[in-house]
């Protein structure tokens, strides 16, 4: 049994040494560091959501001692300023200068739509953690770029289910750009599926905040429900208004990130206000509480849904690391473990479909205090029908 | 300020700065190689501000509306309407359609003068921003459009080369820059060239002399809105897209900056102006997190203690030297 | 439309126009005293409004708050005037522009430093924190009725400053002939420190009083700087008269604009300055 055959001995030879060389040099490649660009804003609007989504992303890779498959991670950091007309050199700087393994972002969606643009050109895996652009998991699909977050119908789409349970006509009222428009479409596909109307839609320029004379005509056409999508500043300008216009309680709001991140600074007049989003405050399972003890810990804060889309996006990345063991060069293997990971997300359970998108539950949500809490879920494993990607 | 450089000694600076410009590509540096490119694009949207700036003293707030025209041009002839896609039909209209743009728009605004000028440009560039952000035939998206693949430059079947193979178009760049500098050397010394430069020296005294001081001052809007256009277009063409952002007051702000940097009414002013600003961009943004903050300080340290450029330092520089050695 | 429902919308213009004068009067006051284009001018309204962010969880109270703010924006004024402003009368319009622009990067930085990115908001003070029905279905906010009336406060203050006091006939006397002044025995430099300090605590004030009403976050001087420029250009520079008229203009036609026109409202503003100058190229009012 123990004995050796000295006749295969150079062939065994030969193979072990191959074998050794060969084992070398992958892991020559393993052992080098992997490189994440993440291409966020850190001035300028959305600044502060740049901050929680590259928290959110370090925090998963912190938890896994700073490595990913085995490979150090090492990050490569710009700040995409949400300028669209900066988003082509920066992506390029990050894919041809910095030749980053994987570029994450970002919050704008012209910006992350340049980006997937830059990614699909030079073959680059992409994720974004936050721009929900029809575009980027519709038209311009590729098998390399996935989103994390959710796409601007989703949440929209929830929206329309929801309102539809109390209220048979409704009006929305949002800024006229893409995002604006994407959501409004989902409202009413989900508020008409649920057996209402949307009688007419109001909307003023993107980033136009001077609100009164919309919510005057919202007044005088008398719906029973308002859908609204504007964001940032604007989202606490305009629930503030709409409160103070006496509106609150004769037609009553909804929206899907209206409260998100601002309920502090929105006070009284967002109290009981019911959103549909994918995460909601006190999600009782179990990942979400470890997430939530270990995000406190490390950043002194409560985290909201953009750290939970850049934690998933440091997941999903680790799923198609972790199927080709560390060797990114494997990337077809790659791009079809991260198709087909079945992630535990703090939100609940997450896979993706087709286009790359989400797949997941949307959740009721009440604006209490500082949080908007669950209250039920209204619709179980959304997924966008993402009809122009041929992927 | 009279310049001390000798202009033997400015042609020989000349003669460096091109042989380095064309040998550069040869390093095989992609991501550098399209960096110069872009400044390049950009150098020749600074010439054509400094025709208007420091040849004719129109102070123009609003000159980004033409650059992000001719970008738009190609990018809703190629990609949005699909007409054409040919350089050699979408280059000449970006430049034909920014030129009457930029004549409609001088016609209104050359009436106005000094502060009221400045503001009348934003306000245009701020109508033409609003039109191609909120209007859907235009493209209207604050998210801009992104483009169909580069131009070809197909003629009858023979393709004499591919902008996208990025030396090439760096190579294509380039001519353009060299023609651009030519023509406005040129331009310079016409007559033209010299009514404009009276009319910034004294523009009273122009139109006491009995010269159609309007009529000069539109021809030089107008050329310098299809110049701008031109660089507009190599721009969306670099990029791969365009969106509103190209004419944003922001962006008519950094091409002032150019040219205030790289020094006003002095032919490579914009040239060394647009390196200057982007090479500044770059290595304040690596050094430091909050490079706003810097850049900010070096323009307002630039305004209050080098108000002639950069150019200047040259020319001062040498009266030190000299000084010390008389 | 509506009878009722036009005067609603007026009301909503009346009073964003309101807010506007104060802004551009600032702006006006500047330009037309001292010929210094300004572009950080909206800078100076955001700083008001996060003065009285960051003053309102101290004091509590909007009084205490809007004193103390002023106070620290027209020394801060006056402080800017000294260092830098004063040295850019004599230098021509390009070089007021641009380290103008460097400013207001160097004042979007510090705030991003010093205070965060984050939106916040102000209370509306207690006593003021109710609504006034209009019709049956709407009601209007008291506060907004306030800062109106605020507004026009200010504006009649401003009038019996630069008409009826030795102040203000120093003030006009200077904007048209400053050696003049001058060799009258007039320190020009104190008045012209005194003007740009108005002008800052003007802007700032319009910050710090519209704050309940808007979100303070980064990006909103931006906004308010264009907008205000536009009603300077139209109105006349330097004239305070034409300010108050071209806000109005402009704010009707915003509002309207959205009303009427949704997918060219952006543009409304712009197409009115542009039509007012094609038929008045100095703006409405001269100075």
């Amino acid at each position: 049994m123990f004995s050796i055959s000295f006749r295969h001995m150079p062939a065994r030879i030969t193979s072990a040494l191959a074998f050794t060389v060969l084992a070398s040099g992958a892991i020559a490649q393993t052992s080098q560091p992997v490189k994440v660009g993440l291409m966020l804003p850190t001035s300028g609007t959305f600044a502060e959501l740049g901050k929680t989504v590259a928290n959110g992303f370090k925090l998963y890779v912190s938890e896994n001692g700073g490595k990913l498959a085995g490979r150090t991670v090492q990050y490569v950091e710009l700040d995409d300023e949400s300028d669209p007309s900066k988003a082509s050199e920066n992506a390029n700087k990050l894919v041809k200068r910095d030749r980053v393994d994987v570029l994450v972002g970002t919050i704008h969606s012209g910006v992350a739509m340049t980006m997937a643009r830059v990614a699909r050109d030079t073959n680059t895996l992409m994720i974004v953690p936050n721009a929900g652009a029809a575009e980027i998991t519709g038209s311009m699909c590729a098998p390399n770029v996935f989103r994390s977050s959710f796409s601007n119908w989703q949440p929209g789409y929830a929206s329309g289910l929801l309102a539809a349970r109390k209220h048979k006509t409704a009006v929305t009222i949002s800024w006229k750009y893409a995002a604006g428009d994407e959501s409004v479409r989902g409202f009413r596909e989900g508020f008409e599926k649920g057996g209402g109307r949307v009688i007419k839609d109001l909307n003023l320029p993107f980033p136009n905040v001077e609100f009164q004379p919309l919510l005057t005509e919202l007044a005088t056409i008398k719906p029973e429900a308002a859908y609204v999508f504007v964001a940032g500043a604007g989202q606490v300008k305009f629930v503030r208004d709409y409160a103070a216009a006496g509106l609150k309680n004769s037609i009553p709001l909804y929206g899907a990130f209206i409260t998100e991140g601002t309920l502090a600074a929105q006070g009284d007049a967002a109290s009981g206000l019911q959103t549909a989003l994918h995460y909601a405050d006190g999600l009782k399972n179990p990942k979400n509480e470890a997430f939530i003890a270990s995000y406190r810990k490390v950043f002194n804060a409560t985290p909201d849904v953009f750290a939970v889309q850049g934690y998933d996006a440091a997941q999903l990345f680790a799923a198609g690391l972790n199927a080709v063991k560390g060797d990114t060069k494997k990337k077809a293997e790659m791009i079809k473990a991260m198709e087909n990971a079945k992630l535990e997300s703090p939100r609940g359970p997450l896979s993706f479909s087709k286009s790359h998108n989400p797949i997941q539950d949307m959740y009721v949500r009440v604006a209490m205090g500082n949080k908007n809490v669950m209250t039920d879920v209204i619709v179980k494993a959304l997924a966008d029908p993402s009809p122009d990607c041929k992927n | 300020m009279k310049s001390l450089i000798t202009s033997r000694e400015r042609a020989a600076a000349i003669m460096v700065f091109l042989v380095a410009l064309a040998v550069f590509p040869q390093f095989d540096q992609e991501f550098y190689t399209e960096l110069v490119t872009r400044v390049m694009v950009l150098a020749i949207f600074a010439v054509s501000l400094d025709l208007l700036l420091g040849y004719t003293g129109l102070i123009s707030f609003g000159h980004a509306a033409w650059f992000g025209i001719g970008g738009y041009v190609l990018a809703l002839l190629g990609t949005k309407y699909q007409i054409t896609n040919n350089l050699w039909l979408t280059l000449p209209a970006a430049m034909a359609i920014t030129a009457v743009a930029s004549f409609i728009v001088g016609l209104f605004v050359l009436r106005t003068r000094g502060m009221f000028f400045i503001m009348v440009t934003l306000a245009f560039a701020q109508i033409f921003y609003f039109l191609f952000h909120d209007v859907k035939a235009l493209g209207g998206s604050s998210d801009g459009l992104n483009l169909r693949g580069k131009p070809t430059t197909e003629i009858n079947g023979w393709v004499p080369f591919e902008l996208t193979d990025t030396n090439t178009l760096y190579y294509f760049v380039m001519v353009l820059l060299v023609a651009v500098l030519l023509f406005m050397a040129l331009l310079l010394r016409s007559p033209l060239g010299r009514a404009l430069q009276g009319i910034r020296e004294n523009e009273h005294r122009m139109a006491a002399i009995g010269f159609p001081v309007l009529r000069y001052k539109l021809a030089a809007f107008t050329l310098a809105g299809s110049l701008a256009g031109m660089a507009g277009h190599l721009y969306a063409v670099l990029s791969g897209g365009v969106n509103p952002e190209l004419m944003s007051w922001h962006q008519s702000a950094d091409v002032l900056l150019m040219v205030i940097l790289g020094g006003m009414g002095q032919l490579w002013g914009g040239v060394i102006g647009a390196f200057s600003f982007v090479l500044l961009q770059e290595i304040l943004s690596v050094m430091f997190k909050q490079w706003h903050l810097w850049l900010g300080t070096v323009i307002v340290l630039l305004v209050l203690f080098l108000p002639d450029g950069m150019i200047s330092i040259f020319g001062r520089i040498k009266a030190l030297a000299r000084g010390r050695n008389p | 439309m509506d009878p009722s429902l036009f005067l609603i919308q007026a009301l909503n213009a009346v009073q964003y126009g309101l807010l506007l004068f104060l802004v551009a009067s600032g702006l006006t006051l500047i330009f037309g005293v001292m010929g210094v284009i300004n572009i950080a001018h909206g800078s100076f309204y955001m700083m008001g409004a996060y003065l009285a962010f960051s003053l309102a969880a101290f004091t509590g109270n909007l009084l205490t708050t809007v004193v103390v703010g002023l106070v620290l924006t027209a020394l801060i004024g006056g402080l800017l005037e000294w260092a830098l402003f004063s040295h850019l009368y004599r230098r021509n319009h390009l070089q007021q522009v641009l380290l103008t622009y460097g400013l207001i990067l160097i004042f979007e930085s510090l705030r991003s430093s010093f205070i965060g990115d984050e939106v916040h908001s102000v209370p509306v003070p207690a006593w003021l924190d109710f609504s006034v029905p209009l019709g049956s279905v709407m009601t209007y906010p008291a506060y907004r009725l306030f800062m109106s009336a605020v507004c026009l406060l200010v504006a009649l203050g401003m009038y019996l400053l630069i008409h009826r006091t030795r102040l203000g006939s120093q003030i006009r006397a200077g904007a048209s002939n400053r050696d003049m002044v001058q060799v009258l025995g007039i320190n020009i430099d104190w008045v012209y420190r005194l003007v740009f300090a108005l002008g800052v605590a003007l802007a700032a004030f319009a910050g710090m009083i519209n704050s309940p009403v808007t979100a303070v976050a980064p990006g909103m001087g931006a906004q308010m700087l264009i907008v205000s420029f536009v009603v300077v250009i139209v109105g006349g520079i330097g004239s305070v008269w034409g300010a108050l008229v071209a806000s109005q203009l402009v704010a009707f036609a915003d509002t309207f604009g959205k009303v009427f026109v949704p997918d060219y409202a952006g543009m409304a503003i712009y197409l009115v300055m542009a039509i007012v100058l094609v038929w008045r190229p100095e703006g409405l009012f001269k100075s």
